[in-house]
């Protein structure tokens, strides 16, 4: 398989906390690649300097051929002028955590908004796109309605329409389940299974140990800016070797729907 | 009512929830405090009704030519310098957000002088600025005399305008600045520009937010065109005051020129909650407005 996206050497500091130290990932086209790890792991930050919605302090994302955000010239990464970033951001679909539909826009409007302004596609041709990918993720009946009257998964879903409308190479998810009541996981989590089933090359930030499992292709562990663990999903979510990688899974795998009954003061 | 409340200590003596009627708090209070309130009230309509005023002479300058030709001035006096006031308000607000240190200084300054000085002495200052420049020449567009074209109409619109945009510059740009991160972040995953994410997605949201404050200083404008009296325009007020130095029928034209203030102000503020609505129609409580309001402006339901 060819690569699709490499991360080559990113670095990224916060004043003296260094959050990532150095990655190197590679995703293959038409894979699904879940990153797991502790809150403050670093995980979620280094999707967001491969989009480069964070600049990373050292190394590049690399994507489709480009370098995110510079040009190559010689020896030296020189930054792109802003629209030319903008041009690579939009072939990059990104799904946030807290969903960020434009509040003032309806369902429809917010799918048609990149495709109409950026893409500068006919309002016509862009609704019938929308309308096809609304249906897709099961939000058909409320495309005139606004984000504030949507449930969180249901914005989720529109968010998802939203950048699979550009068509993008890779499509990012920052979390995307994280901000959701537990009984609205399971209609994203669907979409994002039908979305991989499809050939879409796809990063996961999640928490969803379970999705990470069963969708996945690889799987990336982070813990303290570093990459602790990769491969299969299957051997590492077994059999991980690393012994801090095997304390978190650990953690989680044994969060089984089990009743507490310590109140008991 | 007078009835001592039972306690009950067996549970199987609770009585059964059908059957039970429920009596609200009274509140007696509010009877009297509105009472008094209204007396209160009674007496004072009573004072301006039968005090020094003939209300007669309030009820013939009311349509009196000068007096609507006062109030067409301070309309076109209001609108031109609040357009004037929310342009200005717009660009340094958005300077005041700028990347570049000279851009945000320069909104800084024009905030700094004229939201630190005196909005009559600024007017005065813009009146006279003839004797500073007294030619204005512009290269190929213009070239005339400064108190040709610095008229009192024009020197009130600006003066007002100019000051507005200073308050409305802080205005915009907590407006601005209150638009989720998130907003702007998925804009630029879609690939929009800064103008466009501006345009599209800031703005919109950002005149959500302020409208309301707008809507005051549309009638604060309405109010301090006034000031333009002071610099010989003839707008209500100095209307109103060349009749009574005449008639010296003076509390009768002031009250005149209230009646015409409260009835502008009154228009505005229906104005204001229709754009309101449409602006907030994105929002759960803007998509439904309250029982309240909607009969109290007989509007139909969309």
């Amino acid at each position: 398989m060819t690569t699709a996206v490499r991360t080559v050497g990113i670095r990224k500091s916060y004043g003296t906390h260094e959050v990532l130290k150095g990655i190197d990932i590679d995703v293959a086209h038409g894979e699904v690649l879940c990153i797991l790890g502790p809150s403050g792991s670093g995980k979620s930050t280094l999707l967001r300097c491969i989009n480069h919605l964070e600049v990373p302090d050292g190394g590049y994302a690399w994507v489709d051929g480009q370098i995110i955000g510079y040009a190559l010239r010689g020896d030296v990464l020189q930054e792109l002028p802003v629209h030319q970033l903008r041009q690579q951001q939009s072939q990059l679909g990104m799904v946030f955590q807290h969903f960020n539909l434009f509040s003032h826009k309806t369902v429809l409007e917010n799918v048609i908004e990149g495709p109409v302004v950026v893409r500068r596609q006919s309002r016509d041709t862009a609704i019938a796109k929308a309308r096809a990918l609304l249906e897709m993720v099961g939000m058909s009946a409320r495309e005139q309605a606004y984000p504030a009257q949507l449930s969180g998964g249901q914005k989720q879903r529109v968010a998802i329409a939203r950048a699979l409308a550009m068509e993008p190479r890779v499509m990012l998810f920052d979390e995307p389940t994280s901000a959701l009541d537990p009984e609205l996981v399971g209609e994203v989590l669907e979409v994002m299974r039908r979305l991989a089933s499809s050939g879409t090359t796809m990063i996961v930030v999640t928490h969803e140990i379970g999705f990470a499992r069963e969708v996945a292709d690889r799987v990336v562990v982070m813990i303290d800016g570093e990459v602790r663990e990769c491969g299969p999903a299957q051997s590492v979510l077994s059999d991980p070797a690393d012994p801090r990688v095997r304390a978190f899974l650990s953690r989680f795998l044994t969060e089984t729907p089990t009743i507490t009954t310590s109140n008991s003061e | 009512m007078t009835q001592t409340a039972e306690q009950i200590t067996d549970a199987s003596r609770l009585p059964s929830a059908e059957g039970l009627r429920r009596r609200a708090l009274r509140h007696p209070g509010h009877w009297i405090g509105g009472a008094v309130i209204v007396a209160l009230l009674a007496l004072l309509v009573r004072s301006f009704a039968t005090g020094n005023i003939q209300w007669a002479v309030v009820g013939e300058f009311l349509t009196a030519p000068t007096i609507i030709r006062g109030f067409v001035w301070t309309l076109l006096i209001t609108a031109a310098a609040l357009v004037l006031g929310i342009v200005l308000g717009f660009v340094f607000g958005m300077m005041r957000l700028s990347a570049n240190p000279v851009m945000r200084g320069t909104a800084a300054l024009y905030v700094w002088i004229f939201r630190g000085t005196p909005v009559l002495l600024q007017l005065l200052i813009w009146f006279n600025i003839a004797l500073v420049f007294p030619t204005l020449y512009i290269p190929g567009l213009i070239d005339a005399k400064m108190v040709a074209v610095v008229t009192p109409f024009v020197a009130a619109v600006i003066g007002l305008g100019v000051n507005e945009g200073s308050y409305l510059t802080e205005v915009v740009r907590g407006g601005i600045q209150s638009v989720d991160r998130g907003q702007v972040e998925a804009a630029h995953t879609l690939g929009m520009t800064p103008v466009q994410t501006m345009r599209r997605i800031i703005l919109p949201q950002t005149i959500r937010m302020i409208l309301p404050v707008l809507g005051n200083s549309a009638a604060g404008m309405l109010k301090f065109s006034s000031l333009a009296a002071t610099i010989s325009m003839t707008e209500m007020l100095n209307a109103a005051q060349r009749i009574y130095f005449i008639n010296g029928a003076v509390i009768e034209l002031l009250f005149v020129c209230a009646i015409w203030y409260l009835a502008g102000t009154t228009v505005l503020s229906v104005i204001q909650y229709y754009l309101e609505r449409h602006f907030g129609r994105s929002t759960v409580v803007g998509a439904r407005p309250s029982r309240g309001l909607r009969s109290f402006f007989k509007t139909r339901e969309a």
